[in-house]
């Protein structure tokens, strides 16, 4: 039978049909489980495909005065982004836009370097871009592949370098800060804070991101933007600060504080332990930080020798000199040594024996017979030697901690250091070893010298105690809302009223008395820290009105020895702020800055040449001649 | 004498898979991102039209011209077919083989379409000339030989989807000349033995199993051990083999077995047409709506991947109307081949079934992840000019020998 004939065939094409639905049949079971049982794994699938979720920065959260003036805003800025697909494609790209978006070739490797950390997203290639190279690329937009230029909000100092030190600046974040989580919730170009609230607040003032969607195809080519309201998350603005900072006197500080000159100012309220203003010099823009600063520009603003960028109000410690003579008093006060009418055994004659060395008073005529309130009133050397002997150097110190000259003063500001001041005389021994030192320690630490640095910020505290009639005050603040610890001084109210007395004539006819404004009753000390780096540096630290304090001022300036206007310029600020801007700064005010501590330079802390000094020599401090 | 008349129920099934292929077509060059994809359903439009005339003329070629003319058409697309291997471009969406002839830069067509009709008239020939079906495989040999020489060439392209093609063609002739399934399997062997080597185990297992086969079915002894002996080469071949692939051949094979192995590169297609599909759930996204086509994440979708636009735009509904439809013409295909005047027409249509069997099923299996990538159109749908041209020519002839077998029958018993 030949293979053509009609039964085979039939049966063979039968067979043949059974064969073809059978296939036909395993490809629609085939679909059958891929769009009817697959379909909710791959609906999902091809929306992922083709939408890619853009970062929408949060604006931060705004930073205010004490009466709501903005201190920090956001300001619209431009942000150039590229939507990449491969990084071919990328680094092509950017090499056509270097030229417009004046990008060299470090530039464009970082650019990529991003890419590759962030493959999904799109590549921020220029922060806060300006006006002229934004419409220059919106003009080529059709030949650049995934271009995206997008308004983000930028940060804004409108005060500019007069509140430099208390707002701080941003930045983005790094990536070796990404890898550390030093920023929780950070993600590669977000803003952080830098310095200042900005930093220390960051996680409050930084908000929530947002995200809106673009649609891609699959060379990552921006097809769509997608409607934001309903893709997208809106982002939500970080938490606003109302500071404690008063703006006005901030603004004034800042122009009083002598040109050129180098130091730090803190006003605060003793009450409240609100500082009303803060101000560092020099001081630096904040503005400048924003969208990224040009390396050059950092490198001088880093390297500079007067460091614009260090808090000299905060970070900054001196010796405190002779306003620490007051901590001395509530000490010998306390401890029932001596009252405000008590005499020391030695009468000043400009300078007392100690072992064998003369420690000289830094009046050279001497004070001669002093009470405790008179000496406070001539800063006399002499009787706070004899004084801090009689306390012993065990209790000076214990009370000294007691009092927080071993603690930072606790303001929320970043970089605050601990002050340099010895918990016991374990510190002596460990330093100079047993036997490497003398009482004479004591001494120099009884005056505010020695082995004993603070920062202005600390000072301005003690003398917020000192200035409160029961003598306790709150650690220093400028955000709302810290509940600040308090902290007071072990004295009789009498006690503090002396003490109080005794500044007050300071300002009226001692060594502050070119300080004096008529309106005012002022209390406050001046100070002269012995500075082995140069000439010294002048303190004062003031409140008023003195019946009832509600501003403390403290002041350094640096190598202030010659007539620079400490004294005049704290007790301007005082005014300023207690009676209004009726009267003109008196900028031209000469005053000669009283040296009211001990003539011979001694240690400074901390000061690392001074670690490398034999104890024979640092031993001794003060004055070293015999008489 | 009956009257003769034009096979209406299969042009009215070509007629509407060609609109809908037309649709497709269009739709997948409805892109967000314009390219030259957008136009192409014109220029498919202009082979649509050069078909009608080719299938025309096919239509009016007796059966008994053609049988006559043969041999020479097969040496003439052999000859075309080494040309490619010399002069060979590649282009659009197989840039990467040799497929096409060129002359001065002028794509002039793909010669394994046009051999893939060729080896069936050949096929048909030699068959239809038989009074009874090959029995041994030995009488298989020279129906091997006529497809083995077009298949190592079109192989040689590379391309691995028309080799499929003119196995299929080999397979289905064979069948339908009456080739006992025993025999048939013991032909197939070898190639089994290709992809079972892969594995000790399975190895193992198949070459047992084969053994088993082989003595069941008591082949002639020399054949019997000279298959065997095939198998156990072809099986240790097939490492050698798998490192003369081409690394995008080797990777398209890995991809169908895992598409997740690579889903960047090669496992890409697989994976994207697959969520194109099943994004299309059971109503699909509508006409021109699918965004795995709009954004260009689906590869070839004009070509290869053009059926995935239908899974995606149309969902299951519109895949089960083009599956009924690819299904009823292939069983169209098969009545008029079973009810032709002679063996010859008869022995044509079974090839053109199988070939278009083959396309369909390796190209709609291929993007639902059934079939590797080997990237072969789809008939109707796929844009093309060589292989539409080819499918109007089968459709014609078949069209003839349905004409023809409305009359007396060669043999009517």
């Amino acid at each position: 039978m030949t293979w053509f004939h009609p039964h085979q065939l039939t049966r063979r094409a039968e067979v043949g049909r059974l064969f073809v639905i059978l296939i036909f049949l395993v490809l629609s079971v085939a679909f059958f489980r891929i769009q009817i049982l697959g379909a909710d794994r791959y609906k999902p699938q091809s929306l992922n495909n083709r939408l890619r979720p853009i970062p929408l920065p949060a604006p931060r959260g705004l930073i205010l005065d004490r009466d709501g003036v903005v201190l920090a805003e956001n300001v619209p800025g431009y942000t150039v982004a590229l939507v990449p697909s491969d990084p071919t494609t990328l680094r092509n790209t950017l090499t056509r836009i270097a030229a417009i978006a004046s990008l060299d070739s470090a530039g464009i490797e970082a650019i990529l370097r991003r890419y590759r950390n962030e493959p999904h997203q799109p590549v921020t290639v220029l922060r806060d871009a300006p006006f002229p190279i934004v419409s220059a690329l919106e003009e080529s937009r059709v030949t650049v592949k995934g271009l995206m230029i997008q308004t983000e909000p930028k940060r804004s100092y409108p005060y500019k370098d007069r509140i430099a030190h208390v707002v701080g600046y941003v930045g983005e974040v790094t990536e070796e800060e990404l890898a550390a989580d030093e920023f929780g919730g950070a993600r590669i170009g977000t803003i952080v804070g830098r310095d200042g609230l900005e930093r220390q607040y960051d996680d409050r003032l930084r908000g929530t991101d947002g995200q809106r969607f673009i649609e891609v195809d699959a060379l990552g080519r921006t097809v769509n933007d997608l409607d934001r309201s309903t893709w997208g998350e809106k982002p939500h603005q970080g938490d606003t600060l109302r500071t404690t900072i008063d703006i006005e006197l901030q603004l004034f500080v800042a122009s009083v504080f002598p040109d050129g000159w180098r130091g730090g100012v803190v006003a605060m309220n003793p009450k409240t332990g609100e500082i009303l203003a803060l101000y560092s010099s020099p001081s630096y823009d904040p503005d400048a930080f924003v969208g990224g600063m040009d390396p050059e520009e950092w490198r001088i603003l880093s390297q500079a020798t007067d460091h614009p960028l260090f808090n000299r109000a905060v970070e900054g410690h001196y010796a405190p000199a002779s306003p620490f003579k007051l901590a001395v008093a509530a000490s010998g006060l306390s401890r029932g040594i001596v009252t405000l009418d008590s005499h020391m055994e030695v009468p000043c004659e400009g300078g007392m024996l100690y072992g064998n060395r003369y420690f000289r008073c830094w009046r050279e005529d001497g004070h001669g017979e002093l009470t405790l309130r008179e000496a406070i009133y001539h800063s006399c050397d002499v009787y706070f030697y004899q004084l801090g002997l009689q306390l012993s150097l065990a209790h000076l110190l214990d009370d000294g901690v007691k009092m927080g000259f071993s603690r930072p003063a606790g303001i929320d500001l970043p970089d605050e250091r601990t002050p340099v001041f010895p918990e016991s005389i374990e510190y002596y021994n460990r330093r100079y070893g047993p036997r490497g030192w003398t009482s004479g320690v004591t001494l120099n630490l009884a005056i505010g010298q020695g082995e004993h640095a603070q920062s202005v910020i600390n000072m301005v505290k003690f003398y917020a105690k000192l200035a409160n009639k029961d003598g306790v005050a709150r650690d220093p603040y400028l955000v709302a809302g810290n509940e600040s610890e308090e902290s007071g001084l072990d004295l009789a109210a009498a006690d503090l009223a002396g003490l109080r007395e005794a500044l007050e004539m300071v300002v009226d006819s001692g060594t502050a008395v070119g300080a004096r404004v008529s309106q005012l009753r002022i209390a406050g000390k001046t100070g002269t820290a012995q500075n082995p780096q140069g000439l010294p540096h002048g303190w004062f630290i003031g409140f008023a009105p003195a019946e009832d304090p509600d501003i403390v001022v403290g002041a350094i300036v640096e190598f202030a020895e010659h007539g620079s206007s400490v004294a005049p310029m704290v007790t301007n600020i005082i005014q300023r702020h207690l009676i209004g801007s009726e009267i003109e700064p008196s900028r031209l005010v000469e005053y000669l800055l009283p040296s009211d501590s001990a003539p011979q330079p001694t240690p400074l802390l901390p000061d690392t040449s001074l670690m490398r000094r034999t104890p024979s020599e640092a031993g001794a401090g003060g004055a070293t001649q015999p008489r | 004498m009956e009257r003769h008349s034009l096979d209406r129920s299969l042009i009215a099934l070509v007629v509407v898979l060609l609109g809908m292929g037309l649709a497709a077509l269009y739709s997948a060059g409805q892109t967000d991102v314009p390219s030259v994809v957008a136009d192409v359903w014109k220029r498919q439009l202009v082979w649509i039209g050069l078909g009608l005339v080719a299938a025309y003329v096919a239509f009016r070629l007796s059966p008994r011209l053609l049988e006559w003319v043969a041999p020479a058409f097969y040496a003439v697309s052999v000859l075309l077919l080494l040309m490619t291997l010399f002069f060979g471009v590649g282009a659009g969406t197989a840039a990467g083989t040799k497929s096409w002839i060129g002359l001065f830069g002028v794509r002039l067509g793909q010669p394994a379409e046009l051999a893939k009709l060729a080896t069936i008239l050949m096929l048909a020939r030699m068959l239809g000339g038989r009074r009874h079906p090959p029995g041994s495989i030995w009488e298989s040999l020279p129906a091997g030989v006529i497809v083995g020489i077009p298949f190592a060439l079109v192989a040689l392209q590379p391309d691995l989807g028309s080799a499929i093609v003119f196995i299929a063609i080999l397979f289905g002739a064979l069948y339908w000349a009456g080739v006992k399934p025993t025999l048939l399997i013991l032909l197939l062997s070898p190639g089994i033995s290709v992809f079972m080597a892969f594995g000790a185990v399975t190895w193992s297992v198949w070459i047992s199993l084969f053994t088993i086969f082989v003595l069941w079915t008591r082949p002639y002894i020399v054949e019997g051990l000279a298959i065997w002996f095939t198998n156990a080469i072809m099986g240790f071949a097939a490492l050698q083999l798998w490192d003369r692939l081409q690394p995008y051949q080797q990777n398209r094979l890995l991809s169908f077995l895992n598409p997740d192995v690579d889903p960047r590169a090669t496992g890409w297609h697989i994976i994207q047409s697959k969520i194109a599909v099943g994004s299309g759930g059971p109503f699909g996204m509508g006409y021109l709506e699918g965004t795995q086509k709009r954004l260009a994440f689906l590869p070839a979708q004009h070509t290869d991947f053009v059926y995935s636009v239908v899974g995606e735009e149309f969902g299951f509904l519109g895949v089960l109307v083009t599956l009924t439809l690819f299904g009823t013409l292939v069983l169209l295909l098969l009545r008029i081949a079973s009810k032709a005047n002679d063996p010859f027409s008869s022995m044509v249509v079974a090839g053109i079934t199988a070939m278009l069997l083959a396309h369909i099923v390796v190209n709609v299996g291929m993007t639902v992840g059934l079939m590797p990538i080997t990237g072969i159109p789809l008939p109707f749908f796929s844009y093309g000019g060589s292989f539409m041209l080819t499918c109007f020519v089968a459709i014609g002839l078949t069209l003839r020998v349905s004409w023809d077998s409305q009359g007396l029958r060669y043999l009517n018993v």
